[in-house]
């Protein structure tokens, strides 16, 4: 059904972006903020009312055609390609789009606070409302081109905010890093919709769905080198192995940034767009059983860097890697409404982690190392009280929505149909990491006695309302957003799972996800146990760092390689270094720039020159100036002609 | 009766004296002579063919070869006094400013 308002789901933020890189560098701070801040909220509302649109259509048309249109104009139609500036609100992005837009909100809000005294107040602003314009493009888009200009402009608006303080080179290098590790997924992401149209001769997502259960042989060559190429960038949009090196380095922008783009929207792109197209990777079982590998094995890898790391937002940004992970995981094994879950319930609490990390990092004046911190409990209670929430919710306790979510994805690892007992395993282990460094961090910066020095711990002091009014909020909305997915087995509805349910599969059921066939027993059994590992990595976390605070450092001495490695984050940086970024960078100044650039390319052009000038330097010689000259081989052009004519 | 052919090798010879004194002379007034001769021998075949087929129109185009002798000569003269007048000589071999 066609809705024109849909448009401004999108626009409203775009319309906030021009205003401020206009007109903000004249207006008074506060304007700036509010109309930032607004335009985000209009876009939220309007996808409010969109929501309450569809869900009023749901009930009245067949489920799958509850979807929202709004075309605004054709962009291209070039033969059989057309495609068009469409948006669509089904189940699935209306979803997407209140979240984005919802924590989006909030987060403008807190920047507000927490960039007050930033001397770029506006254009800070201005890359935000872009970024939330990007991030809404991709998520409504109707076809995979508009997609890809939603998934490059979010990966612009990334570069750009890492990169915030450009001053500092290696925050600007940061920056630089994020965008070109992305261009090499999005690389993989373009030759995907290339090979795509190539072979289904469409590339909007409802010809997708419908064609290619005809088109394409299941399990064949084409839908899994499609689906492979498309999920190459999904690992460097959502930071995958072998492309999440980006991420963590990512943490060199504003901290509000990394809890928007670096955690809740940007990140989950990859996500977002496997469910966007399951059917087609329902029918490539080789590349979900890939996507299942990649994602339970970056969860574990992740997680094991964050046991160690002591950079706050570092380890942050290795758990984000992690719970990635887990969404991956999730899809891989064809649970799309799990994923989907664990992404919306992800971005409320990984949010919320970041905001209060920007506010310890605020109140103690810039510093991120929490073997400084300890102590900030009773200086900071708001945020103490929330990051608990959050620590708990990601650790996957009930009744938190975290419990629900990555519950379901382990449950749906084990028992789904292509679930296996080794990818629950390694997602359960990877789990109890999680446990562990997140209460590691939450002992480390809140318990304990203060390790900053003087000068710093007496200026510490509590965020601004501006700041502690949306952690509140999304620390309600981490505590009970797993109302939404309570399974059926313990008396919920799944209320997320049948929503989404009529964008999962294609219309007669051919490719539909199968729920995993086990009593009731089994699967309170598995829950204990996601619930008692869980609490393992809590008690160790206390021993280590609370009862026994010296048993860490003996562990640390005693496992002195592995901790080396893992807190040098398996050396994977400077193995890139050493065989990917090195010889590239060789091979550039050597071989293409030296060698043929200047010797071939620049040997060319100037051969080109020196010739021309030389033969019109012989030529000149002829134009001496003598009239009598001219006039001599003038005439003996004349007999040269007219000889020729009469021989 | 003097014979076509006479008349064309008078023209003949007539042209070919221009062209040699326009090549070997270096005084501009007499390389200008030069040229006129060329343009006279010109119209004397236009006129010796005239007699010989009988029409007028060959001598039209021989009034206008006159005609536009006279402006010429009118303007080359002007051009030959105004060189003069800047540079003291009509030697053409010192006016070879204009080249690469």
């Amino acid at each position: 059904m066609q809705e024109a308002f849909i448009r401004w789901i999108v626009l409203f933020p775009l319309l906030g972006a021009g205003l401020i890189a206009a007109l903000g560098r004249r207006l008074p701070r506060a304007a700036v903020g509010i109309l930032a801040c607004s335009t985000v909220g209009a876009s939220f509302a309007a996808g409010l009312a969109g929501y309450f649109r569809l869900a009023d259509l749901a009930g009245q048309v067949h489920p799958a055609a509850a979807v929202l249109t709004d075309h605004f104009y054709t962009w291209m139609a070039l033969g059989r390609l057309n495609v068009g500036v469409s948006f669509i609100l089904d189940p699935l992005s209306s979803a997407m789009v209140l979240m984005v837009a919802g924590v989006s909100f909030l987060i403008h809000v807190y920047s507000m606070g927490y960039m007050a005294h930033d001397k770029s107040y506006w254009r800070y602003f201005s890359y935000l409302n872009l970024f939330v314009f990007f991030m809404l493009l991709l998520i409504t888009a109707d076809s995979l081109p508009l997609m890809f200009i939603g998934w490059e402009g979010v990966g612009l608006c990334s570069y750009l905010l890492i990169g915030f303080w450009f001053e500092d080179p290696e925050k600007a290098y940061a920056g630089k890093k994020a965008f070109i590790v992305n261009r090499v997924g999005d690389f993989g992401f373009l030759l995907g919709i290339i090979l795509l149209f190539w072979s289904l001769g469409t590339v909007d997502f409802a010809g997708i769905t419908s064609l290619a259960p005809d088109k394409l042989a299941v399990g064949g060559t084409w839908v899994t080198l499609i689906t492979l190429l498309l999920f190459l960038g999904a690992t460097g949009k959502s930071a995958q192995i072998p492309l999440y090196v980006w991420l963590p380095d990512a943490m060199a922008g504003p901290t509000p940034v990394s809890a928007l783009i670096h955690a809740a929207t940007m990140v989950t792109a990859g996500v977002y767009m496997i469910v966007r197209l399951n059917v087609l990777y329902l029918m490539a079982p080789v590349s979900m059983a890939v996507v299942a590998a990649v994602g339970v094995l970056t969860a574990i890898y992740a997680a094991s860097i964050g046991l160690v790391q002591n950079d706050i937002k570092k380890v942050l940004a290795y758990s984000t890697i992690s719970q990635l992970g887990y969404m991956f995981l999730a899809v891989g094994v064809g649970a799309f409404s799990a994923g989907i879950f664990h992404l919306v319930t992800h971005a409320f609490f990984k949010a919320l982690l970041f905001l209060c990390a920007g506010s310890v990092i605020h109140a103690m004046g810039g510093r991120q190392d929490i073997r400084e911190m300890g102590g900030l409990r009773t200086k900071l209670p708001a945020t103490y009280w929330t990051f608990l929430i959050a620590t708990v919710t990601i650790a996957g306790l009930p009744p938190f929505s975290g419990f629900f979510s990555k519950d379901e994805i382990l449950w749906q690892a084990f028992g789904g149909a292509k679930g296996h007992w080794l990818l629950w395993l390694t997602g359960f282990l990877a789990a109890g990491m999680t446990a562990f460094y997140m209460f590691r961090l939450l002992f480390l910066t809140f318990f304990g006695r203060c390790r900053a020095d003087h000068e710093t711990s007496a200026r510490i002091h509590e965020s601004p309302k501006v700041m502690t009014v949306p952690l509140v909020i999304l620390a309600v909305l981490s505590a009970l957003g797993g109302y939404w997915g309570v399974p059926e087995v313990l008396g919920g509805a799944a209320r997320l799972h049948h929503w989404l349910a009529p964008v999962l599969g294609n219309e007669n059921g051919t490719f539909r996800f199968e729920a995993p066939h086990y009593s009731h027993a089994v699967e309170y059994l598995f829950m204990a146990l996601s619930v008692a590992v869980a609490a393992g990595g809590i008690y160790a976390a206390w021993v280590f760092y609370l009862r026994r605070p010296e048993t860490a450092g003996s562990l640390a001495g005693r496992l002195r390689i592995c901790y080396q490695v893992l807190l040098n984050k398996y050396y994977v940086d400077e193995i890139y270094n050493i065989f990917i970024v090195q010889p590239v960078k060789l091979g550039s100044t050597y071989l293409l720039w030296k060698l043929f650039d200047v010797s071939l390319v620049d040997g060319a052009v100037n051969l080109t020159g020196r010739t021309v000038r030389g033969l019109g330097r012989l030529a000149a010689r002829l134009q001496n100036g003598y009239a009598q000259v001219y006039a001599i081989s003038f005439l003996l052009g004349v007999a040269l002609v007219l000889g020729s004519l009469l021989w | 009766m003097i014979e076509l052919s006479e008349l064309l090798l008078l023209s003949a010879v007539l042209f070919v004296l221009g062209v040699v004194g326009f090549i070997i002379r270096r005084n501009i007034l007499i390389m200008f002579m030069s040229v006129e001769l060329m343009l006279n021998s010109a119209g004397l075949v236009l006129v010796a063919f005239s007699n010989k087929l009988g029409t007028m129109d060959p001598q039209v185009f021989a009034v206008f070869v006159i005609a536009l002798a006279a402006a010429e000569a009118a303007v080359g003269l002007a051009i030959i006094v105004a060189l003069f007048r800047g540079r003291e000589s009509v030697n053409i071999d010192e006016m070879r400013l204009l080249k690469w």
